[in-house]
């Protein structure tokens, strides 16, 4: 059953130019006055109680989409649907069922608040508890997410890293949403401390039967805990599908690129890995190239990637790319 | 032949108000011609800390308070600044994790190359340019006569550690000290970068210590690894031996916690806890709060001890194969 919608959803950030830099971009000086398309057509869906994972390169619009299916931002154009209702309308965010985890545990929590108090503002706020029953009702979410309940009276700064991604993920259960976007939940964590914040997410997705986003980079980390995942590439989704499916066999000459440029642990190899990095960089999104954004990088481009926008379609059951040929990447016949 | 790099017993402390940190407390390794060796550990393990000692860069209040860092046979330790500038750049050199901060913005690329290359002697400046061309050339730099012109902010981020490396190669050092040069970089240019230094390495025959805390990355690069817990090197040796039998405790630990080594969706293994504060370290074996194989052996410190290739600080270390 689809819980989540994501219907033709796009975002573009204009420049926000003061008189003076408008009147010297009037007189020919170099203003940047071009919109930045973050985010251009994404359709995807996820069913409730799965977990979707948002992969891609930095600037591919990943954390933008996310921000958009939160409602923190509001989409430019399409929609976005939670259990059927639009999570936004006329520019108003109408749920608290969408929280949201970020990648900085030290930039997303309040230093002069006590995690205690910062924990409890939004349930107290939103009727889920009463002032009076607040501190009981952080004390369960506390040990919930691993934390001893008395240390709810201390500032965010005597707490290490992983200690306040627990607060922060404590913070986004308290509002007991359906829906949880995880924005590099665990990127600036160490490994061993990444370890201990996966498994919790792991379990309390399976408690509360969550329906998750996971953004990352990290695709070992998505390949862990992600039902499907989506890749992006400059602001649209290039391949989507069953996890597995796409990490044993991606259609998409990005995703290809992008699996093979992560470094792996070789344990049965003497000699070292080899990388086949992809060729240039990811161009500017002020002026993506046409067709295809990634043909001047793909080595399977032909005329019509240079021409004409690959759309999003289904090539099996659990599978979609966005390439003109991929059915015959899969098939091993492209040149 | 004897070793290019010998760093024997490197302690650097840092003494401040609250206490001494021993952030490096008993480094030893030595480094060959040509080989890249990865330093790993997670923070405050003293991975960098121990690169900047090795180029005597620590500022107060730190301190190396002991050991011996021998390049090509001299020491270093001790050296005036005066003599440790006239090697920084020359027989050793450095490449940070943030490219922004290494370059300076108010000079070209060509400028910044070509007063790295007249601090160690005098250059002319068609000479210059042309030494600058050539190592631009050599990392990758599309165009590079070009580029010479141009300044940092219109390079890329992963063009501009090509830059930076390109710095670090311009006087042929014997080692180049790489600080998690690729953390700050997206996948695809980490990627170009870990192929573009490991030609560079075979091709000139430049030493290089790698420090990061990803293991893969260090694994796809280097032949050899240390790995740091609190201050120490817990365990060195040959990078397949020890990903495939890691022997020390932390290291079993740090290689089964990735996501890599789990089936999907399973819990991963994790180590209890968290790294200690250097300030109040426990005596004995660093890690013996968090180490399931700890007794009461532990409370004693464990000295590194090699055994043929390999070397692991550990009272109950896993037997090699």
């Amino acid at each position: 059953m689809t819980y989540l919608t994501i219907d033709h959803v796009s975002r573009h950030f204009a420049p926000h130019l003061t008189l003076g830099e408008k009147i010297a971009a009037r007189l020919g000086a170099d203003v940047e006055t071009r919109a930045v398309q973050a985010v251009t057509d994404v359709s995807v869906t996820v069913p409730r109680g799965r977990t979707l994972g948002l992969v891609g390169e930095s600037g591919c619009g990943k954390s933008t989409l996310g921000r958009v299916i939160s409602g923190i931002l509001p989409p430019s154009t399409g929609t976005v649907l939670l259990d059927g209702k639009p999570v936004m309308t006329g520019g108003n965010k109408t749920t608290t069922r969408v929280q949201m985890v970020f990648q900085d545990p030290f930039a997303s929590l309040d230093p002069r608040m006590k995690v205690g108090e910062a924990v409890a503002e939004g349930p107290v706020a939103h009727g889920l508890t009463t002032r009076a029953k607040a501190r009981d009702y952080v004390a369960g979410w506390f040990a919930r997410v691993g934390l001893d309940p008395a240390l709810a009276d201390r500032y965010p700064h005597q707490f290490s890293g992983g200690q306040r991604q627990r607060i922060a993920i404590a913070r986004a259960l308290a509002m007991q949403p359906d829906l949880l976007i995880c924005d590099e939940p665990v990127a600036s964590l160490d490994v061993s401390i990444q370890a201990q914040i996966i498994n919790l997410f792991l379990d309390l997705r399976r408690d509360l039967g969550l329906t998750c986003v996971f953004i990352s980079h990290d695709l070992s980390v998505v390949r862990h805990v992600c039902d499907r995942m989506a890749v992006m590439y400059l602001g649209r989704i290039v391949e989507e599908g069953a996890t597995e499916t796409v990490f044993n066999d991606p259609a998409h000459p990005y995703t290809r690129s992008l699996l093979a440029s992560v470094p792996e642990l070789v344990l049965d190899a003497d000699d070292l890995v080899q990388f086949v990095p992809i060729e240039g960089e990811v161009p500017s999104p002020h002026a993506p190239p046409p067709g295809c954004h990634f043909n001047p990088r793909c080595p399977f481009a032909k005329d019509i990637c240079r021409t004409e926008k690959p759309p999003l379609k289904p090539l099996t059951a659990d599978r979609f790319a966005a390439c003109h040929f991929a059915e015959e990447i899969l098939a091993g016949a492209a040149t | 032949m004897s070793p290019v790099l010998e760093v024997t017993g490197l302690r650097t402390h840092f003494h401040t108000r609250a206490g001494v940190v021993k952030a490096v407390d008993g480094v030893s390794f030595k480094l060959e011609q040509g080989e890249i060796m990865g330093l790993v550990g997670e923070s405050g393990s003293g991975k960098t800390v121990t690169g900047f000692s090795l180029l005597g860069l620590v500022d107060p209040p730190g301190r190396i308070v002991e050991g011996s860092v021998r390049l090509n046979g001299t020491e270093l330790v001790g050296m005036s600044e005066r003599d440790l500038r006239r090697r920084r750049g020359r027989e050793i050199s450095m490449v940070f994790q943030d490219p922004i901060a290494t370059l300076n913005p108010m000079f070209t690329v060509g400028q910044q190359m070509r007063m790295a290359l007249e601090s160690h002697g005098s250059i002319s400046g068609r000479a210059a340019a042309a030494r600058s061309e050539e190592l631009l050339t050599m990392v990758g730099i599309p165009s590079p006569r070009a580029r010479l012109r141009a300044y940092p902010h219109e390079f890329s981020g992963g063009m501009r550690q090509r830059v930076a490396i390109a710095i670090a190669l311009l006087h042929r050092p014997s080692v180049i000290v790489a600080d998690e040069p690729t953390t700050a970089l997206d996948v695809s240019i980490q990627a170009q970068i870990l192929a573009t230094m490991r030609t560079l390495a075979t091709e000139t025959g430049t030493s290089l210590i790698w420090i990061s805390h990803d293991l893969a990355v260090v694994s796809s690069l280097a032949t050899r690894l240390a790995v740091m817990y609190a201050g120490r090197v817990v365990e060195e040796g040959p990078t397949a031996d020890i990903l495939r039998r890691p022997r020390h405790p932390y290291t079993q630990g740090l290689i089964a916690s990735l996501p890599a080594m789990a089936e999907p969706g399973a819990p991963l293994t994790q180590i209890p806890g968290t790294t200690p504060s250097l300030l109040s370290l426990p005596p004995g074996c660093p890690f013996a709060p968090r180490c399931p194989r700890a007794t009461a052996a532990c409370a004693a410190e464990p000295v590194l001890t090699r055994d043929g290739t390999r070397a692991v600080a550990c009272f109950h270390p896993a037997e090699p194969a």
